[in-house]
């Protein structure tokens, strides 16, 4: 039997789906420039995941295995309306610095892989704790990389000045290369290689 | 009922489809009201920042501020500001033909509201809507012409769908801030202010009317001047312009 410990802690670096299985990638570079925007997409990722498991797990045995997939693109594509009409309603700037991406949540491998892997064989309460462990999982990694991002990038965490920028009459010249796509893949790449110093295991057989 | 029987799968997917649909709808009726305060405050702080009141991105009270400032119709065929009484659904507009139509709208809406900030009963600042086609998509800006109704005071897009690091500068505050004591018009009254491509230096002949290009962004640049100077020209608020220098000076 699988202890609910695992479940929800197992995700976070054990089996982290950015960090082991590559998923979910193309929000960790779109959205972490900033770490205001990074948190806000953290936060609607952990919403939109717990729920659908648990709301995919009450049903699953009512669901037949033809229109499975379509059953569980429904349930997720009306979660992220909802996040989505919530942020434009109470968080207005940063639905509009998000734009699109919120809605791309959606197509978040993730968020599918966990529905079909998980939510379809078990139970709503382990479904909830697997929801937020992968959740979490995506949380930490995009952290990360926003923190570092905007740090470097602009100077700033979560928009206020650190390091006093050049411009400003500081020392710090910002590295424009950190508010591009690729220091995110170079980010993440240095984060899988010290994951997996850390623990060996999660190297691939050659 | 079996699980994977026909019925079953009708039932389901109906079922899922109710569901779903009474969240998402409920969701987005209960929240209409809010976001659409949110955009009017997002509109009214743009105009805000074109009256040269705010800031970009400054934390104010939108609605103390917004008091200032004075919102009219405008009827465009004419020039004249018209009162309230036509709602903006009603208007049809004007559709342009191909020469008229150089900001690449198709369509005019014949009444417009623009903002006047006054003081002490002195025009300060005419805030006018303009938008045009840039490479990719409409862009949406503000104009604000000084008390002469010929300086430009200053120039923001506030909606643009163009290359961010290229066309997307016309909001770089740096490229926007050249705007700022340009002249719109010669001593005739012609359309003088145009976007040129590279660099205007003090050198350059009648520089009051010219404003750089954009690197990288011919198309953006060609965009913002076509629009500038279809709604200050004839088709766009020329004729309102008149009509308010001959009251300042008949």
């Amino acid at each position: 039997m699988t202890k609910p410990g695992t479940v929800l802690l197992e995700p976070i670096f054990d089996n982290n789906a950015i960090m082991a299985q590559v998923l979910g990638i193309c929000s960790a570079l779109a959205v972490t420039t900033k770490l205001e925007t990074t948190i806000t997409m953290c936060l609607a990722v952990i919403f939109v995941l717990t729920c659908s498991n648990m709301a995919i797990a009450a049903i699953r045995s009512l669901v037949p295995s033809s229109i499975r997939m379509v059953v569980q693109m429904t349930i997720i594509a009306s979660l992220v309306i909802v996040v989505d009409q919530f942020l434009k309603a109470y968080a207005y700037d940063i639905s509009r610095q998000l734009s699109v991406f919120v809605g791309l949540i959606i197509t978040n491998c993730i968020i599918m892989g966990r529905a079909e892997g998980f939510a379809m064989k078990n139970g709503v309460p382990l479904s909830f704790l697997d929801g937020l462990g992968n959740g979490i999982g995506y949380s930490v990694v995009l952290l990360v990389v926003g923190t570092v991002r905007e740090l470097f990038g602009s100077g700033s965490l979560l928009g206020y000045q650190i390091l006093p920028l050049l411009a400003d009459g500081g020392w710090y010249e910002p590295n424009g290369l950190m508010l591009l796509a690729p220091s995110a893949f170079f980010i993440i790449g240095l984060l899988i290689w010290l994951l997996r110093t850390w623990k060996p295991e999660q190297v691939e057989e050659e | 009922m079996r699980k994977d029987s026909i019925a079953n799968t009708m039932l389901v997917a109906a079922g899922v489809c109710v569901v779903c649909s009474l969240v998402v709808s409920t969701a987005a009726v209960t929240l209409r009201p809010i976001q659409q305060r949110n955009a009017e405050l997002e509109e009214r702080r743009n105009i805000l920042v074109a009256a040269g009141l705010a800031a970009p991105g400054e934390r104010i009270d939108v609605e103390a501020l917004f008091q200032q400032v004075e919102t009219r119709k405008v009827d465009l065929r004419t020039g004249e500001f018209v009162d309230a009484g036509r709602s903006a659904e009603a208007d049809e507009g004007t559709v342009l033909s191909g020469s008229e139509d150089i900001a690449g709208i198709r369509r005019r809406d014949d009444v417009k509201d623009v903002y006047l900030l006054e003081r002490d009963g002195e025009l300060q600042r005419l805030i006018l809507p303009v938008r045009g086609m840039g490479l990719w998509a409409m862009m949406h800006g503000l104009i604000a012409l000084g008390s002469d109704l010929n300086t430009i005071e200053s120039l923001l897009f506030y909606e643009h769908g163009e290359t961010p690091g290229l066309g997307g500068e016309v909001d770089n505050p740096r490229w926007r801030a050249q705007w700022a004591g340009k002249q719109a018009f010669d001593s005739q009254g012609n359309v003088r202010i145009e976007v040129i491509k590279g660099q205007v230096t003090p050198q350059t002949p009648d520089a009051e009317y010219k404003v750089d290009g954009l690197s990288g962004a011919t198309f953006t640049a060609r965009g913002v001047n076509n629009l500038v100077r279809f709604w200050l020209g004839e088709q766009g608020y020329g004729p309102l312009l008149d009509n308010m220098r001959k009251q300042v000076h008949p």
